[in-house]
């Protein structure tokens, strides 16, 4: 009896510790992945005299100054580039959604000659990497004289067949007999696509519009290419700017004071939708 | 006839911007790195061959673009997939806190890869006025300061490892830790009656219950490594040919545009060439899987 007991007693020791061990690895973890964001927002808050004495950073600001929030404002455009990233993301995102949900509705719940056929080109086209096509997009950009104007940035960056194919897959789950009982009553395809379809899919619908925008929001490459002119920069082009130009190299704080303000729309979308976003995510995954 | 007017109609917009952007540029790609001697300002060339590949082959910031991609992506890929899958188990054990713990690893997916890519910079740089707090920690360890930035290049490259694998970690916990929570309950159970140790369930089961998933992460892992650039360009700045860090997708940009571009052409043949690559990748992959992966 005894030596069971013991026995136990020392299973469960050995499972508190491993327990203990692992909870610390899972902190240590996390102290690796929230470091950067806390060295952001402490260095943004340092002064700038206080930041250059720091022969050996230290980990709080002795003298907390909001300062460099203003400098980051006044001394390089942010709030253009701000203003234009938004424009940007919402004008993307909107003509996404409608050339999306039609592709969708059509996919999912019309008949015709060769649906199969383009859909499955569709799937396809969905392993092209964009590094093949925007040498031609660069080009054909150029040659429409689009570059530095908004209908360059956006046009491109529109078509997601990823999102289709998202959205085909949640409207064909819908009941048959609810299409035929409209049908039945006289409604036409589109206002069934608007008044049935639409909101039934609503979830599936703002996952797809949150995964574009933190996409559009991010966007780097194509915006490098086509805008060389500083009104049309987007947050991302601007902290590049930022770091080889704006500020004087060396004045890091108002540099993480930027990256701050930058970074913080997107992290405040993430904790309000958190789980919206991480399911998204994981149904397709968007980043390799 | 009518109803088959309709679907084509609603399809019309994403089948437009569909073939501008995507079909007609896939097709022109190819042409283009054909085209020898391509002018951009008058849009003629002189010959069709293959000169442009010859060029991009022979051209020594290529080679080094191609030599960055294949370290970086030989060190990211099992590093970060290791890391993950260990991390996932970790987090499956255990019930409490584990959503806060899952909300925080994915943190880094959403966030700017410039944008924290300048943090990390400044974390590792050393300037005038101080080594940088990573060299800080280091010297702790009686490690004299190392100039990550524009030092030695096993020195540049740790830190675009280090970068490369905290950005790419979120996705592949997420992925893992579904593929692990839907491991059926009873062959852990079953396990255990057999008395089998914890080792040895993870590797007798756990192992080869997620290897379809670890197997999906392996070959996005290449194809997303391969196409490294901003996090690059986070850590150097744009001229990453100057800093010998270039990535092959950094050259396509550099040929394509900048200081150094004006030649789509070349642009073109590199971008075929790395297309190729991460064809081969992939198929090597899908054939080594067929053996070791269980469906």
């Amino acid at each position: 009896m005894d030596e069971i007991r013991i026995k136990k007693a020392a299973r469960g020791d050995k499972s508190y510790i491993s327990k203990t061990l692992i909870y610390f690895l899972l902190a240590v973890w996390a102290t690796v992945v929230l470091f950067p964001f806390y060295w952001m927002v402490l260095s943004s808050f340092k002064s700038y005299g206080e930041y250059a004495s720091e022969w050996v950073p230290k980990f709080y600001a002795a003298s907390p100054t909001f300062e460099n929030y203003g400098t980051a404002f006044s001394a390089v455009p942010l709030g253009g580039y701000f203003a234009n990233t938004l424009i940007f993301t919402l004008a993307t995102t909107a003509i996404m959604l409608v050339v999306t949900i039609l592709a969708a509705f059509a996919f999912a719940r019309l008949e015709f000659k060769g649906k199969n056929l383009v859909f499955t080109v569709f799937l396809a086209l969905m392993m092209i990497p964009s590094e093949l096509v925007v040498i031609t997009n660069f080009v054909t950009v150029t040659d429409m004289d689009l570059r530095n104007t908004f209908m360059g940035l956006i046009l491109p960056s529109v078509t997601s067949v990823f999102y289709i194919y998202l959205l085909k897959e949640n409207f064909a789950q819908i009941p048959d007999e609810l299409y035929y009982a409209a049908k039945a009553d006289g409604t036409g395809d589109f206002k069934y696509l608007c008044k049935v379809m639409i909101p039934i899919c609503k979830p599936t619908i703002v996952t797809v519009t949150i995964l574009k925008v933190i996409e559009c929001w991010n966007s780097f490459v194509w915006p490098r290419l086509v805008t060389d002119d500083r009104a049309y920069y987007l947050v991302s082009n601007g902290i590049q700017e930022i770091r080889e130009n704006g500020f004087g190299r060396e004045n890091i704080p108002a540099m993480m004071a930027a990256i701050c303000v930058i970074s913080l729309p997107l992290i405040v979308l993430f904790l309000v939708f958190r789980n919206k976003i991480m399911a998204g995510v994981s149904r397709g995954g968007l980043k390799g | 006839m009518k109803n088959n007017l309709k679907g084509w109609l609603y399809l019309l917009p994403s089948i437009a911007f569909l073939g501008v952007f995507l079909v007609y540029p896939l097709v022109d790609v190819f042409v283009y790195s054909f085209e020898e001697g391509f002018n951009f300002a008058s849009q003629t060339y002189f010959g069709v061959g293959g000169y442009n590949y010859e060029y991009v082959l022979r051209d020594p910031y290529f080679l080094q673009a191609l030599k960055n991609t294949f370290i970086l992506v030989f060190i990211t890929v099992p590093l970060s997939t290791a890391l993950a899958l260990l991390i996932s188990v970790g987090l499956t054990s255990i019930k409490k806190l584990r959503n806060l713990f899952q909300t925080v690893y994915f943190l880094p997916y959403v966030t700017n890869t410039l944008a924290v890519g300048i943090v990390f910079m400044i974390l590792f740089k050393q300037t005038s006025y101080s080594d940088g707090l990573i060299n800080n920690v280091l010297g702790w360890f009686g490690v004299a300061p190392i100039d990550f930035v524009n030092g030695p290049y096993w020195a540049k490259m740790t830190m675009l490892s280090v970068y490369t694998v905290w950005i790419v970690l979120p996705f592949k916990i997420l992925i893992f830790t579904s593929a692990l929570a839907s491991v059926n309950e009873n062959y852990y159970n079953a396990a255990k009656v057999d008395g089998a140790s914890s080792i040895k369930r993870f590797f007798k089961i756990t192992l080869p219950m997620i290897s379809p998933t670890t197997f999906y992460l392996i070959i996005t892992g290449f194809i997303g490594a391969f196409k490294a650039y901003s996090d690059a360009v986070a850590l150097f700045g744009t001229d990453l040919n100057a800093n010998g860090m270039n990535t092959i997708v950094g050259y396509i940009y550099d040929m394509l545009y900048g200081d150094s571009g004006g030649y789509p052409s070349f642009a073109s043949a590199a971008a075929v060439i790395l297309f190729f690559i991460v064809l081969t990748i992939t198929c090597i992959n899908l054939l080594v899987s067929k053996k070791r992966v269980h469906y």
